[in-house]
């Protein structure tokens, strides 16, 4: 529901070699009127009765999922690491938003019946909130991430897995040090107001797909994809990698922070068991599955998986079996996930139409090499010589 | 690897997997027809917690066919639509939201704490009459009137014990509890303030993490101060353990528990020895040794059906139906609202809070809360037996 966030900009490509492209503000036109009218759909669909509340609540959850999922392929697919803490930072953004919007609600008079009806202040407390709880994630983030960056590989899967353990013990014992009652303990916080609906779910989606995006195409992005490819290469052509795996580290904490925080309002308890390994695993699942990389590929997999064992409740007792075996049979077949690291482009796939199907590559081959120019481009750069053959990495501009 | 497929290949055939599921799960819808009365039952009954689960599930699946069996509620059959939420608050909440799509009138559910919550706060808007067989926090039944429980809560097992403790003249008890467990914290803390109020004095309260198997540390500092009793309020598995290891360590006194206790002895595997158990006390609502007809009637019903010994679990699972299908029968027979409608699940909430059930688990009604008012059995062990040891009534 969300591809059309994508835009893969192939930015040297001149128009006298005669390829038809369309320019930056159409393309960003394109990708709104999309999202738009992907929105305004839903909506109606929702109001008109179509869509029960029954799957609005899975649509919510698939949205906090698709969040959940890019933003931890920041950190594996465009950064390489592998963090397995991912659940942790979900938690303390689900709780931090949580408990701001709880707190706050009596101070700037807004009552539970107020989300649902969608007061101005409201929708205040709620954007607040959810920074407030992307921030604290962040922070999170940060703290773990300036010591943990420094190892790699096996050691930092394990030393995230530790802090994340440790997020969850403190939520669990963090009343008894303070002396109130702020996490609620072992039993969870309970009566959180239902401020998570579909309309903002699908807004914060959008943003937030945006913003990695954006990030991902950037100039840090491409530093921050080098490093993936080659850690000493970067180091050596200037790039400052603490700095930038500690960017996309923290940048992966927000908007795990963020996701917590409409999963807080769309459940109405947080209890910190539930944030344990298997919750990051569950994540770290969706992000392989798709590929690792691929935008594209997260949204499908987080989508997929979480329609997954609910469609399968007609065959109840099998329906864990079913998952398991879709994953191995995915990882049997496509071991490099369901994509890859294919990214999706409307606008692309318009300009292919408008150039009757044919490639940029198909015009000017200089084109591809005006585009190495920039250092960080260069290992994805070399177009494959024959276009479109059976190799798995297709000769798209994915960069 | 060879094996490997390309992308497109992949997803075409994953699309027409997809597209296969889809058609499939679509098929599965049927209609109910408005001779039956459609009941949800909610549990986890995949996952850690599925033994609950599937407890309750038997206990209540029992009480519905011997309903039917009987010709049903005012000629109708009671028709059960049953789904898992594998102990999850995001599972329990769509599975809520299915049972209300799929039209049902009242749900006997869910079975752990934090999943109920999750339901009680979802289930106030549409003001759906649900009967938990089996969640004690008391957080609840106090989002809105349309949520009742049929088992005792975690503070009220802390105080009965309290009292139990002061009745029995014991002057100092430790307590060891399972500080990751919001069952075993609520009765622990419970007991604590109790105690203090009766003038019994806590030695020394040890909390230890979830998972923990050894527990000599804790039970050393416990034994250190000299009890007259330990208050153990844990799950048995855990409860075995310290009693064993607490024997080990030379203590002598009396172990207490709380109604996690049940399955200690009699299940397939022996937690603790009988003589370990001798002379401990634990609370519960219900015990296969009890003598109650009622009780020894469900026993075998229960035997008979499923081949097997039924637990607390079944039993309030069990009195959880029966809570919410009385009620449904009150309603049908007054005939006055229309199946379905608000004025319906207003009526069956109104007949669970003013009406009683004769449970196997004791006597149940309410007095303006969705806590029940129930006599409670202690329960000790005699030359590795269980006994009733005698019945708290109801406050």
């Amino acid at each position: 529901m969300t591809a059309s966030k994508t835009s893969t900009a192939p930015t040297g490509a001149p128009a006298a070699s005669g390829y038809r492209s369309l320019s930056m503000p159409v393309r960003y036109l394109i990708n709104a009127v999309l999202v738009v009218v992907f929105l305004v759909v839903g909506e109606l669909m929702i109001d008109g009765g179509v869509v029960s509340r029954y799957q609005t609540g899975v649509i919510e959850q698939i949205g906090i999922y698709i969040i959940l999922a890019v933003s931890l392929n920041i950190a594996t697919g465009y950064l390489g690491q592998l963090p397995l803490g991912h659940a942790g930072f979900m938690s303390v953004g689900g709780y931090s938003c949580a408990i701001f919007i709880m707190r706050m609600m009596d101070t700037m008079g807004v009552t539970a019946r107020d989300f649902a009806t969608g007061t101005p202040a409201a929708a205040l407390l709620f954007v607040l909130g959810i920074i407030f709880g992307g921030v604290c994630a962040a922070l999170c983030g940060l703290i773990i991430g300036v010591p943990a960056l420094r190892l790699k590989g096996d050691y930092l899967a394990i030393i995230t897995l530790g802090f994340a353990e440790i997020i969850r013990v403190v939520m669990q014992n963090i009343d008894g040090v303070l002396g109130f009652t702020l996490t609620g303990g072992a039993k969870g916080l309970t009566g959180i107001p239902g401020y998570t609906n579909f309309l903002n779910t699908f807004i914060v989606v959008a943003i937030s797909l945006f913003l990695i995006h954006t990030m991902m195409k950037s100039r840090h992005g491409r530093a921050v994809l080098s490093i993936r490819d080659n850690e000493i290469a970067a180091e050596s052509c200037g790039v400052n990698t603490t700095y930038y795996k500690t960017l996309a580290f923290v940048a992966s904490a927000f908007f795990a922070g963020v996701a917590g925080g409409l999963y807080a309002g769309c459940i109405g308890v947080m209890a910190p068991a539930k944030f344990g390994f298997m919750k990051s695993i569950e994540i770290l699942v969706m992000v392989v599955l798709g590929g690792m990389g691929s935008m594209l590929g997260s949204v499908i997999s987080a989508t997929v998986l979480t329609i997954l064992p609910e469609a399968l409740r007609a065959v109840s007792d099998y329906r864990m079996v079913v998952y398991a075996i879709v994953l191995i049979l995915v990882m049997i077949f496509r071991p490099e996930g369901l994509l890859g690291d294919y990214d999706f482009s409307m606008s692309r796939v318009i300009e292919r139409i408008m150039n009757h199907g044919k490639r940029p590559e198909d015009f000017a081959p200089v084109a591809a090499v005006a585009e190495a120019a920039t250092p960080a481009a260069a290992s994805v750069a070399v177009p494959a010589a024959a276009p479109g053959k059976e190799t798995g990495k297709e000769a798209n501009d994915h960069e | 690897m060879n094996t490997n497929i390309s992308r497109r290949n992949f997803v075409k055939a994953g699309a027409v997997a997809g597209m296969g599921l889809g058609l499939a799960a679509c098929g599965g819808n049927s209609g109910s027809s408005s001779d039956t009365i459609k009941v949800g039952l909610m549990g986890p009954y995949t996952g850690d917690v599925a033994q609950y689960g599937l407890a309750c599930r038997y206990g209540a699946e029992l009480y519905v066919k011997q309903v039917n069996d009987k010709g049903g509620i005012n000629g109708k059959q009671v028709e059960l639509d049953t789904q898992d939420e594998k102990g999850d608050a995001t599972e329990a909440v769509n599975v809520y939201n299915k049972l209300v799509e799929d039209g049902v009138v009242g749900i006997i559910g869910d079975v752990t704490s934090t999943p109920t919550i999750a339901v009680a706060q979802a289930s106030v808007k549409d003001n759906m009459p649900c009967v938990t067989p089996s969640a004690t926090a008391a957080d609840v039944i106090s989002y809105g009137n349309n949520y009742f429980r049929a088992c005792i809560t975690d503070p009220y097992q802390g105080r009965l014990m309290a009292d139990f403790v002061a009745d029995q003249g014991y002057k100092t008890v430790g307590v060891i509890y399972n500080q990751g467990g919001d069952y075993e914290q609520g009765v622990a803390d419970a007991f604590t303030e109790e105690a203090g109020k009766k003038g019994v004095n806590v030695s020394d309260s040890e909390g230890y993490p979830s998972g923990a198997t050894d527990f000599n540390s804790q039970l050393t500092n416990i034994i250190a101060t000299k009890p007259d009793a330990i208050f153990s309020p844990n799950y048995y598995q855990d409860d075995g353990k310290i009693v064993t290891q607490a024997r080990k360590l030379g203590y002598t006194g009396v172990f207490l528990g709380a109604d996690g206790w049940s399955n200690i002895v009699g299940g397939d595997e022996e937690y603790a020895s009988a003589e370990d158990l001798e002379g401990c006390y634990y609370d519960c609502s219900f015990v296969a040794e009890n003598e109650d007809e009622k009780v020894q009637d469900f026993i075998k019903a229960y035997k008979d059906e499923y081949n097997d010994t039924p637990s607390n679990f079944c039993a309030l699972g069990y009195d959880a139906a029966m809570i919410l299908l009385n009620a449904i029968e009150t309603v049908e027979k007054d005939g006055k609202a229309a199946y379905g409608s608000d004025d319906y699940k207003q009526a069956v909430v109104d007949a669970i809070a003013s009406g009683t059930a004769q449970g196997v688990t004791g006597d149940i009604s309410y007095s303006g809360t969705g806590d029940p008012v129930k006599s409670t059995l202690i329960i000790t062990f005699k030359d590795g037996a269980q006994e009733v040891f005698k019945t708290v009534e109801g406050e």
